[in-house]
């Protein structure tokens, strides 16, 4: 069983009063996530990121396709006792404060007065809410709403969650915690799907990405797979280098940028043929040592930019 | 079951904190006001003023209550996407409709209580400061019972407002939903000389129009007992049970159309 599948997942908006088309929100997604995978869903804005998370909460309905959630379809009751939501930009009764917010959402999962209390502790807690639980939701900055969205999304304990750019409205310090609890979740068990245009997040925690652009899905995998083979290049970091060999070398061989590092070190940049061997012999030659080298790799940034501008093609379909 | 009943519950929490019970000390005032107004310039002569104005007081405070709460019940949830993370909690979309109703007819209820003691209150003392001699002229005593029947056909009028204005917020936006169920009120409360119209007039185009908005339009018209229990007519208990079954039936229609709607309704 699969925590999430999607066969052909279309959405449509009709867009225009006197003559309205289709607009493709998402086009044909079909994709798959495994039980206990950090899954990024990654794009640009307006991509379909948000249409996707809404279309699998059943928030909206497609035009065309189908999603399930843990072996079931969208928006089974049974499938919902098991998620946690974080939507984006979350916004909560400002009535309420965080500590009534949490033991409103428990009591809808059927918890007891004082699971609800405990539960609603322990996660304000582990999102970092302090003192500020007892104030009405009114007062609470972007960054501590997103806390507290986070916080709500686990108040099930849920086998899968799904967070729409979770890091959004955080500060550094904020965006690590976060980053150390979908790590927790994972370490726990848990499938953590979060949707983010923030690489690096994605980067760090994801086993498995997909990348979608204009609503259709540009690719999907394993992001050592995606990464692992595109060296572009090698790094040479050398040592005992003059200024006078360096000019010479950079003259007859093909070394990109050299950059000088502290304690007399350089660091120099070799495209991927002809091979490096060559270069570092005629260094070496010239009284350097080496002291280290390595392949340059793609970072998904690159790789993202890569994919995501090769798809431009119009979103209107053509099928009214 | 349980969920509606949280649901419920907050959304009286909410009419709480947004101090919408502070309309109760706006009619106690008014009320007592107008009574100590009508007891100078009537020289407590007349118990019916009272009692008439009490009643309308409370239909009309209640009806305000009903209409602006009532059409922004699902509207603000959808425009400040709180429904999001709600929905995605174990719990249907009907239930969440049906716990935001009773949740307003809990306020609703509430607020018709307090206001019912304070009406009942100003009577009592409009009877102990009556003289004997004009108390034996009046038709019925001034904390007639009676009047609790016109309170309950009020109540009964709100919760049918309530689940119109809730029907329209599921698809409009507040301002449409007040005018069309301010609309429907107005309509209803003529409904009666509608279908009068309706069996007059010559052109049988116009004829099936008013007949139509004569049977889609609920008749509020027979909700309305004030008059009688005023003056201390009796209401027969079949036309109260009738009148109940009536309401109740609309109650259900609406609210089955307003499941419908919101069922089938996308969150963008």
């Amino acid at each position: 069983m699969d925590a999430i599948r999607t066969e052909a997942l279309t959405k449509h908006y009709k867009v225009g009063f006197w003559r309205p088309r289709p607009y493709l929100a998402l086009d044909g997604l079909t994709m798959q996530v495994g039980l206990g995978e950090v899954f990024g869903f990654l794009g640009p804005n307006g991509a379909g990121k948000t249409t996707t998370l809404k279309l699998l909460m059943q928030l909206i309905y497609p035009t065309s396709g189908r999603a399930e959630i843990l072996g079931k379809p969208v928006g089974d009751v049974s499938v919902k006792r098991r998620i946690g939501y974080l939507p984006e930009q979350p916004y909560f009764y400002d009535y309420l404060t965080a500590e009534e917010l949490l033991h409103y959402f428990a009591a809808i999962f059927g918890y007891a007065p004082a699971e609800r209390r405990a539960r609603a502790a322990a996660l304000l807690d582990e999102v970092g809410i302090g003192a500020e639980r007892r104030l009405p939701l009114r007062k609470f900055s972007k960054g501590m709403l997103q806390r507290v969205g986070i916080a709500q999304a686990l108040i099930n304990e849920p086998e899968l969650v799904f967070l729409d750019e979770p890091m959004s409205g955080l500060d550094p310090l904020g965006r690590r915690e976060i980053r150390q609890l979908i790590l927790r979740l994972r370490d726990r068990g848990c499938t953590v799907f979060f949707s983010s245009h923030v690489l690096a997040d994605a980067e760090t925690l994801c086993s498995r990405v997909a990348i979608l652009a204009n609503g259709r899905l540009v690719t999907a995998g394993r992001l050592s797979e995606m990464l692992a083979f595109q060296v572009r290049g090698w790094e040479l970091v050398v040592s005992g280098l003059n200024e006078t060999a360096l000019s010479r070398v950079q003259q007859c061989r093909h070394v990109g940028r050299a950059t000088r590092l502290a304690e007399g070190r350089y660091a120099l940049e070799l495209p991927l043929t002809p091979p490096p061997e060559r270069t570092l012999a005629e260094l070496v030659g010239q009284g350097a040592a080496l002291i280290s080298l390595a392949p340059m790799r793609d970072t998904l940034e690159d790789f993202f930019v890569r994919q995501v501008s090769g798809a431009q093609p119009s979103r209107f379909s053509e099928s009214a | 079951m349980k969920v509606i009943g949280h649901v419920a519950v907050n959304v009286f929490k909410e009419s709480v904190r947004d101090k919408v019970l502070y309309n109760l000390v706006v009619f106690a005032v008014l009320l007592m006001s107008a009574s100590y107004l009508i007891g100078e310039l009537t020289a407590g002569q007349d118990v019916k003023i009272i009692k008439d104005l009490g009643l309308a007081s409370i239909s009309v405070f209640g009806l305000l209550i009903a209409v602006f709460i009532g059409i922004g019940l699902v509207w603000k949830e959808v425009e400040k996407r709180s429904i999001y993370t709600l929905l995605s909690k174990p719990m249907r979309r009907q239930d969440l409709l049906l716990g935001k109703y009773l949740g307003l007819v809990l306020t609703l209820i509430i607020n018709v209580a307090v206001m019912t003691a304070a009406y009942y209150a100003v009577l009592a003392y409009f009877q102990a400061v009556s003289p004997p001699d004009l108390r034996a002229s009046w038709p019925a005593p001034a904390t007639d019972p009676a009047l609790l029947t016109a309170i309950a056909l009020i109540v009964l009028e709100l919760m049918l407002v309530t689940a119109i204005a809730l029907l329209f917020s599921t698809f409009s936006s507040p301002f449409l939903s007040a005018i069309l169920t301010t609309a429907v009120w107005v309509i209803g409360h003529f409904n009666q000389d509608l279908r009068d119209y309706g069996a007059t007039i010559p052109s049988p185009i116009a004829a099936s129009i008013a007949r139509g908005v004569y049977y889609v339009i609920p008749n509020f018209s027979a909700f309305d007992v004030k008059l009688q229990v005023v003056h201390a007519q009796a209401i027969p208990r079949g036309y109260i049970g009738l009148t109940t079954v009536y309401g109740l039936t609309y109650i259900a229609l609406v609210l089955v159309t307003a499941v419908i709607v919101f069922s089938k309704r996308d969150f963008k």
